[in-house]
């Protein structure tokens, strides 16, 4: 293997994290708040048939926004279920995701197998792009990838250095305490869920209109419950997941390489790997039981209603 | 009062319908069960393109219903089991999944006649059919071979059963009998459908240096894939030129419609038989879409006269010598290999440099 075929391999490594950065910040704002949101899978969905609609009808920059709408709105109708009416998370979340799935696949009908009209096109950074190998690996990407970095640069410093991000920890570790000092629990909480959805939104829409450009039923293949597990596994640590993140797209192209290759495993560890190691590796860095208390929002998933 | 009017009217109304189905008697009610949605390409969308073909070889003579999105499982019998309460005398279960719980149902249904797509049991009533897939891999594989430059040819292909893997090597087989130096690669990505794992996986093939790729696979995107990367791709299942107008090749193609319009013909006549029907290019079940624009004109007439070959019998893609990749001799000079042979493949012929999972 030369140079050139491992930058390859690390460049289809980020274009496959992708997705999966999107998602899972999204989710992690969400769960800081205190609510589990597992309709990522279904809010995926629709953000990628929403995104290629509207990239199909009025161009990229539209589709994009579509998908973020979409996302958003999907999350907005979980927001007044287990928000508004108390309803359980999980089971609301479950059925989100099912409904996600039926109903992406309902209005994606008249657009399955139809192909958009050029690319979304690639940002070459001038000069930096230019360098031998680290250039095309840094410096020369699709807009939505490095839109993806940048919002994790975002997430985390809002998560850490703003009284936005201290408000909204507050409110995940202990709702009653917030609700005591004059926070608006159900407001912030609504606002999180809706950044949740745009984010699985712009997941969704990276894969129909990037990694496979193009809207087929199903076409997530589950990678909202990757999302999903991803933050679990990286404690509710916005740089974890982006490790997480790279480490599985990265183990899953490994593994495809290795097969051409002639590396002959038993299919289903081949399959299976990119999960373990991953599992493995994060549960490795944050071994520390103290700190994924820390960590972990003391109040998710528990309902929360002002008069009780 | 006003109960017994309703009760009136519905009882009314069960004896128009019951008349209706009488004055329709005569239509043969033909299901099908589906694997997956139909979509625009695959497996399951040329089963469709075969049960319209028929409705309109016999219109008038035949209605057909159909169930998509149906999972191998017990949920399969289930689905089976209404389509032949609701007097359908004729279903077709296309996926390789729902054997036992079309046999297990037609037990049950003695006068209904079953036909189960890939299976490997048949029964009084049920009935098997399979088309030599591998026959139209052969001929797409001599396209590959002659128009490799790099003599590198990746394959995407979705999980290692023997109906998978006669393809894979047949497709080596074409491919190596005009250009013995070509090698084959291939990638598993351990499910049907996945578009973002095929993608990868054909780019992957790609940064390795194949310069033509194929697949077995239920989405169109290594076509797109290879479209996108300028280099060759060969479609599987249907016509996928729309997918790659500049990389498409060819694609071996599965045509269902005149089988299905015969079956129902058989039915209808009271002749029908069980029986394991495994058809090929003679009785036109597989065929070749159109050129791509990229293929010359000496590989098309090499590869029409190779197609008129096999449909003449006088060649067979695992016609001896066939080595495995260890170089162990399989199937010695002038002999073919055998139908019974080929259904249970589970090693890779020479010439593929990747190594076959292990189970």
């Amino acid at each position: 293997m030369n140079e050139d075929q491992i930058v390859q391999l690390l460049i289809l490594t980020l274009k496959g994290a992708s997705p999966l950065i999107f998602a899972a910040l999204g989710e992690l704002i969400v769960e800081k708040s205190g609510v589990l949101n597992l309709g990522v899978e279904g809010m995926m969905l629709m953000g990628a048939v929403a995104g290629f609609i509207g990239a199909y009808e009025y161009g990229f920059v539209v589709g994009i926004l579509f998908a973020v709408a979409a996302g958003v709105l999907m999350s907005l109708l979980f927001g007044v279920l287990t928000l508004s009416l108390v309803s359980n998370q999980v089971a609301t979340g479950l059925a989100l995701t099912i409904f996600g799935i039926g109903l992406s696949a309902f209005v994606g009908i008249p657009f399955e197998g139809k192909k958009l009209a050029g690319s979304i096109g690639m940002i070459n950074i001038p000069l930096l792009a230019d360098i031998p190998l680290f250039g095309p690996l840094l410096f020369k990407h699709d807009p939505l990838l490095y839109l993806s970095i940048v919002l994790f640069g975002l997430v985390t410093w809002f998560l850490y250095k703003t009284r936005g991000g201290l408000i909204l920890r507050a409110v995940g570790e202990s709702h009653d305490a917030a609700h005591a000092l004059g926070y608006s629990v159900i407001k912030i909480r609504y606002i999180a869920v809706a950044f949740g959805g745009a984010m699985a939104g712009l997941g969704g829409a990276y894969l129909s209109l990037v990694l496979t450009p193009g809207w087929e039923q199903d076409m997530t293949a589950q990678r909202g419950w990757i999302a999903l597990a991803l933050v679990v596994f990286a404690t509710w640590r916005p740089a974890r997941v982006l490790v997480g993140a790279w480490l599985f797209g990265g183990l899953t192209i490994l593994n495809l390489w290795a097969q051409s290759q002639g590396i002959g495993l038993p299919q289903q560890l081949l399959t299976a790997l990119p999960f373990l190691a991953t599992i493995v590796v994060l549960v490795l860095i944050s071994r520390d039981a103290a700190m994924i208390r820390l960590n972990a929002p003391a109040s998710l998933g528990k309902p929360f209603h002002p008069t009780s | 009062m006003q109960l017994a009017t309703i009760v009136k009217g519905a009882a009314a109304a069960a004896v128009a319908v019951s008349l209706a189905t009488a004055a329709q008697a005569e239509q043969l009610k033909v299901g099908f069960v589906y694997v997956s949605p139909i979509g625009d390409a695959g497996w399951t969308y040329q089963h469709d393109v075969g049960r319209k073909e028929m409705e309109k070889n016999l219109a008038g003579k035949v209605s057909t219903r159909y169930i998509e999105k149906v999972p191998e499982g017990p949920d399969s019998e289930r689905i089976i089991r209404r389509l032949a309460r609701s007097g359908h005398k004729l279903i077709f279960t296309t996926s390789f999944g729902y054997g036992p719980y079309t046999l297990r149902v037609a037990k049950k249904f003695p006068n209904t006649v079953f036909m189960h797509a890939t299976g490997d049991k048949t029964a009084k009533n049920v009935g098997t059919y399979l088309a030599r897939f591998y026959e139209g891999r052969y001929l797409t594989g001599v396209v590959a071979g002659k128009m490799t430059k790099s003599n590198n040819l990746g394959y995407v292909a979705a999980i290692p059963i023997p109906e998978v893997i006669r393809g894979i090597n047949a497709f080596t087989m074409g491919v190596r009998s005009v250009n013995p130096k070509a090698q084959v690669r291939v990638i598993w990505t351990g499910s049907w459908f996945d578009p973002g794992k095929e993608r990868q996986a054909a780019e992957t093939l790609i940064a390795q240096g194949a310069d033509i790729l194929t697949q077995h696979v239920d989405s169109p995107a290594t076509v797109q894939a290879a479209e996108a990367k300028g280099v060759y791709a060969i479609g599987y299942h249907s016509d996928m030129s729309k997918h790659g107008k500049k990389a498409h090749l060819t694609a071996t193609v599965h045509n269902w419609g005149a089988y299905y319009t015969k079956i129902a013909k058989q039915v209808m006549a009271g002749k029908w038989k069980s029986g394991a029907y495994w058809g090929g290019i003679k009785d036109g079940i597989i065929t070749l879409a159109p050129f791509g624009p990229a293929v010359p004109a000496d590989v098309k007439t090499l590869v029409m006269e190779k197609q008129a070959a096999i449909a003449a019998g006088k060649l067979h893609p695992f016609q001896g010598p066939v080595k495995d990749q260890d170089g162990k001799v399989i199937v010695a000079t002038g002999k073919v290999m055998s139908d019974h042979d080929m259904h249970g493949m589970n090693y890779y012929v020479e010439g593929i440099v990747s190594k076959l999972p292990k189970k």
